[in-house]
C-alpha cells in the first residue's frame, strides 16, 4: 500500500498533466463522487465504527463538503492514508482533499504544493505517561525513551523541545500510531507523543486507561486544518467557506434540527447562510442552499464536535481553544455577505 | 506480376542496402535506442515541469537543510542540527550494518542447518527439515513483528536492573553492554595485531610451499592462531592494560552509558537471519546432493579419510553450484532489510525514504537516491560474489 502510493505518485509527477488539474469541482462534479483523505484510524477525527461507516469531525468535514456539491452526502469516497502518505496522494491527485489531522506549517503551505484553507482544531503536541512515574511535565523526561510516529510535526517539536533545554531523550519512531502506542503498552517507552487529541484518542484503547495520564502541558501549537492542492483557487475558495458556513451555522445558532424552522427566519444573517436570501452560491459554483444542506445533513461545528469528540463521545475532550470566538475560544469565521 | 518483376527490381537496386539483414538490424537497433531516450527525456522534463506548475520544490539543495529530528540508533555522530544530507549517511550505515551482520550470521547458519538437514542422524535431519519447511513458509514481515513484540514482552523493564555476567544489562530497551574505553597505549596493541596477522599469512604461505617441495604437513593454523593472539596480548599486558570498560549504569528511566543493541536492530537482525538462513540451508543442501556420488567414492579409494573427502573434494564442488544462488540470498536479504520500518528500526528507507521524505516532501528526488543506493549495494554485492565464484570456478586442466 505505502509503496504503492509512492510508486502511484511518481508516475502520477511524471505522466499526467496539470491543464486538467485547474478544475477540480468540474472534476469532482464528473466523477459523481468526492475523493476524502482520511486518518486510518484515529478516534473522533477519523475511524471506522463497528458498522463499517467512518465516523469523525475530520470525517464530517468531508460529508460538508460533499454535502455542498452533492445533494447526497454519500457520494464520497474516503482514502485512508498514514502521515507518510497524506501529501503524496493529494499532490498526486488520487484525492481532492485532505482532511487528516493536518498541521499547519509554513514549508507545508508554501513548498509543497499545498494549500491550507482553515483551521478545524486547534491542537498541541502533548505527551501521554503511565501515572506511576509520578511527572508533571515534559521536562522531566530527560533520558527517557518516547515513542511517535514518523513523518509528523511532532517529531520535530520533541526534538526542539528537548534541545532548546539542553536535555535528551531516545526517540523510537513507528510508521504507524498503532505500533507506536502498542510499542508504548508493551513498556518500550516511558512516554508516547502527539498532538493532544490523539492522545485521549489513543489512551482509552490502552490496556487500562486509568493508570496512564496526559501531561497538562502542550509543547506546541498544532493548527489542524483542511488541504487541497495549490493551484485552483475556486476549489480552495469552495473548501474553506464549507468550513465558514460550518463555524457561522454555529454560531447562528443553527442546527440539525432546526435548520427547516431556521429558513423562515428573519434574521437576515441566517437568511443569506440558507440560501433564503441572495446568491452566495454561485460564486463557489453550488446552487444557493448549499449552506443548508451541509446543516441539514452533517449538523453545525458544534454538533459534530460533540458527537465526536465532546460529551456526547468516549473522548469527553473539552471544546477549550475550540469554542466560538463568542463563547472565549478561537474559531472565527468571516460574515457571509 | 511476373511482367512487371523485372522494372521493380530495377527501380529498387539503389535501395538494396535496406534488404541487408545486417543494416536492417542496425537501424531498428537505433530506432529503438532513438525511442528510449526520448520517452526518458519525455518523462524527466514533464515531471520537472508538473513539479514547477504544482509550485513543488525541486533539486538536491534540501540535502544540506537541518533535519530538526533524532534518531535512535546512530553509527556516525549526528544530532538534530544536522543536514538532511546526514541522515542518509546515518540510514545508509544502519542498513549496511544490518545487511552485514545478517549475510554473516545467515550463512554460518544455513550452513549448519543445510548440513544437518544431510546428517545421518534421524532426529536432526527431521528438525532441520521441519525448521526450513516452517521459516520459509510464513511471510518475513510476520516472523519481524512476532520477534520484536515477543522481545518487547519477555524482556524485563530497565528499573528491574536484570544484569548478565560482565555488567551486561538487559531490559526491553535493548541490551547494554560494556563500552571499551581506550587509553594511549591501545594504538601499539592494534600495530601488534596487525603485524601477527601479516606473521600468519607468511606462516600460510611458507606451510604450503615446504608441503609442495618436501611433502611434510606442518599445522600452519596453530602457528598461525598462535601469532595473531600472543603479540597482541603480550604488548597489551606489557603496558598494563590501556583498555578499560564502562558498565553501564542504572539512570531514571533507562541504562545509561555503553554500547545498545536496541530491541529493534535484535528482532530485524533475528528474523532476517531465520528466514533467509532456511533458503541458505536448502541450497547448501542442494550443492552437496549435487557433487556425483563418483567423485566421494573416487575420494575414499584414494585413501582420504572422511573429513578429507568433504574438504578436499566435496566442498569445492558443491561451492561452485551454491554460490550463484547464495548470492540471490544475500541481495535478497539486504533488500528485505527494508522492512525494518514496521519495527522502528531507523534503516534508509525508514529514516530517509519516510521521515525525510515526508519533512521536505521531495518524493521524486528522495526515491530516486534510494532506489540508486540499493541497486548500487546489490551491485556491488553481486560484483564480489561474481569474483568469488570465478575463484571457486572449475579450472581445467
Amino acid at each position: 500500500m505505502r509503496h504503492a502510493t509512492v510508486i502511484f505518485a511518481l508516475a502520477a509527477a511524471a505522466f499526467v498533466t496539470t491543464a486538467a488539474r485547474a478544475a477540480t469541482l468540474a472534476e469532482v462534479k464528473d466523477r459523481g463522487e468526492l475523493r476524502c483523505g482520511v486518518n486510518i484510524g484515529l478516534a473522533g477525527f477519523s475511524a471506522p465504527n463497528d458498522k463499517g461507516e467512518w465516523q469523525g469531525l475530520d470525517v464530517d468535514f468531508c460529508r460538508a463538503v460533499a454535502s455542498a456539491i452533492f445533494k447526497d452526502p454519500t457520494k464520497i469516497k474516503f482514502v485512508p492514508l498514514s502521515a507518510k502518505e497524506r501529501f503524496t496522494a493529494l499532490q498526486s491527485g488520487e484525492i481532492d482533499l485532505l482532511s487528516r489531522n493536518t498541521t499547519w506549517t509554513m514549508s507545508r503551505d508554501t513548498e509543497q504544493g499545498l494549500n491550507f484553507v482553515g483551521i478545524t482544531y486547534y491542537d498541541g503536541q502533548g505527551f501521554l505517561v503511565k501515572k506511576s512515574l509520578g511527572i508533571t511535565s515534559p521536562a522531566q523526561l530527560a533520558g527517557a525513551s518516547i515513542c511517535m510516529q514518523t513523518g509528523t510535526t511532532n517529531e520535530l517539536n520533541v526534538a526542539d523541545y528537548f534541545r532548546t533545554r539542553g536535555l535528551s531523550f531516545d526517540p523510537v519512531v513507528y510508521e504507524k500510531n498503532e505500533e507506536a502506542i502498542n510499542a508504548y503498552n508493551l513498556g518500550r517507552c516511558d512516554a508516547y507523543t502527539t498532538d493532544s487529541s490523539g492522545l485521549y484518542a489513543q489512551r482509552i484503547k490502552l490496556a487500562d486507561p486509568d493508570a496512564n495520564e496526559v501531561l497538562p502541558e502542550v509543547i506546541s501549537k498544532e493548527p489542524l486544518g483542511p488541504v487541497v492542492r495549490q493551484g485552483d483557487d475556486e476549489w480552495a475558495n469552495l473548501v474553506q467557506w464549507t468550513l465558514f458556513a460550518w463555524l457561522n451555522a454555529e454560531e447562528l445558532g443553527i442546527k440539525q434540527a432546526n435548520v427547516d424552522e431556521m429558513l423562515s427566519s428573519p434574521n437576515p444573517e441566517i437568511r443569506r447562510l440558507l440560501g433564503v436570501e441572495g446568491d452566495f452560491g454561485k460564486g463557489i459554483g453550488l446552487d444557493d442552499d448549499w449552506a443548508y444542506r451541509i446543516v441539514k445533513n452533517v449538523g453545525n461545528y458544534g454538533e459534530s464536535f460533540e458527537r465526536n469528540l465532546g460529551k456526547g463521545s468516549r473522548l469527553k475532550i473539552a471544546r477549550g481553544l475550540n469554542r466560538l470566538w463568542t463563547n472565549g475560544g478561537l474559531h472565527y469565521a468571516p460574515p457571509i455577505r | 506480376m511476373a511482367s512487371t518483376a523485372p522494372k521493380s527490381t530495377r527501380s529498387l537496386a539503389s535501395l538494396d542496402w535496406l534488404y541487408d539483414p545486417k543494416t536492417r538490424a542496425i537501424i531498428f537497433q537505433i530506432a529503438l535506442l532513438v525511442g528510449v531516450a526520448v520517452l526518458i527525456i519525455e518523462i524527466v522534463l514533464n515531471t520537472a515541469a508538473n513539479l514547477r506548475a504544482q509550485n513543488i520544490a525541486t533539486g538536491f539543495g534540501f540535502l544540506h537543510k537541518p533535519s530538526g529530528f533524532d534518531i535512535s540508533q546512530t553509527l556516525i555522530p549526528y544530532s538534530s542540527t544536522s543536514s538532511y544530507g546526514r541522515v542518509f549517511w546515518v540510514g545508509l550505515t544502519n542498513t549496511l550494518l544490518v545487511a552485514l551482520l545478517g549475510i554473516v550470521l545467515a550463512t554460518v547458519l544455513g550452513f549448519v542447518i543445510g548440513l544437518a538437514r544431510l546428517s545421518a542422524n534421524w532426529l536432526v535431519a527431521r528438525l532441520a527439515t521441519v525448521y526450513v519447511e516452517i521459516v520459509r513458509n510464513v511471510p518475513l514481515l510476520l516472523q519481524l513483528l512476532a520477534w520484536y513484540f515477543t522481545l518487547l514482552i519477555s524482556l524485563p523493564s530497565p528499573q528491574a536492573d536484570f544484569r548478565l555476567p560482565l555488567g551486561i544489562g538487559v531490559s526491553n530497551r535493548g541490551i547494554y553492554l560494556p563500552a571499551p574505553v581506550w587509553r594511549p597505549g591501545m594504538v601499539a596493541v592494534i600495530v601488534a595485531l596487525i603485524a601477527g596477522i601479516a606473521g600468519a599469512v607468511a606462516i600460510g604461505a611458507w606451510a604450503r610451499r615446504k608441503r609442495l617441495e618436501t611433502g611434510a604437513q606442518v599445522p600452519a593454523f596453530w602457528y598461525g592462531l598462535a601469532a595473531v593472539v600472543v603479540p597482541p596480548l603480550l604488548v597489551f599486558l606489557a603496558l598494563g592494560a590501556p583498555m578499560t570498560f564502562e558498565v553501564p549504569k542504572l539512570g531514571r528511566y533507562n541504562f545509561e552509558g555503553g554500547l545498545v543493541l536496541l530491541p529493534e536492530l535484535i528482532a530485524l537482525l533475528l528474523g532476517l537471519t531465520l528466514y533467509t538462513a532456511a533458503f541458505i540451508a536448502e541450497i547448501v543442501r542442494g550443492g552437496i546432493e549435487a557433487v556425483p556420488r563418483g567423485q566421494k567414492e573416487a575420494a575414499r579409494a584414494l585413501g582420504l579419510r572422511p573429513w578429507q573427502v568433504q574438504r578436499l573434494v566435496v566442498i569445492p564442488q558443491a561451492m561452485r553450484i551454491i554460490i550463484p544462488p547464495l548470492t540471490n540470498q544475500y541481495l535478497n536479504l539486504t533488500k528485505n532489510s527494508s522492512l525494518a520500518v514496521a519495527i522502528g528500526y531507523p534503516d534508509l528507507v525508514s529514516v530517509f525514504a519516510g521521515t525525510v521524505l515526508n519533512q521536505t516532501n521531495q518524493a521524486v528526488e528522495v526515491i530516486l537516491i534510494t532506489m540508486g543506493v540499493y541497486l548500487g549495494i546489490s551491485l556491488l554485492t553481486a560484483l564480489a560474489m561474481n569474483w568469488f565464484n570465478a575463484r571457486m570456478a572449475l579450472v581445467e586442466r
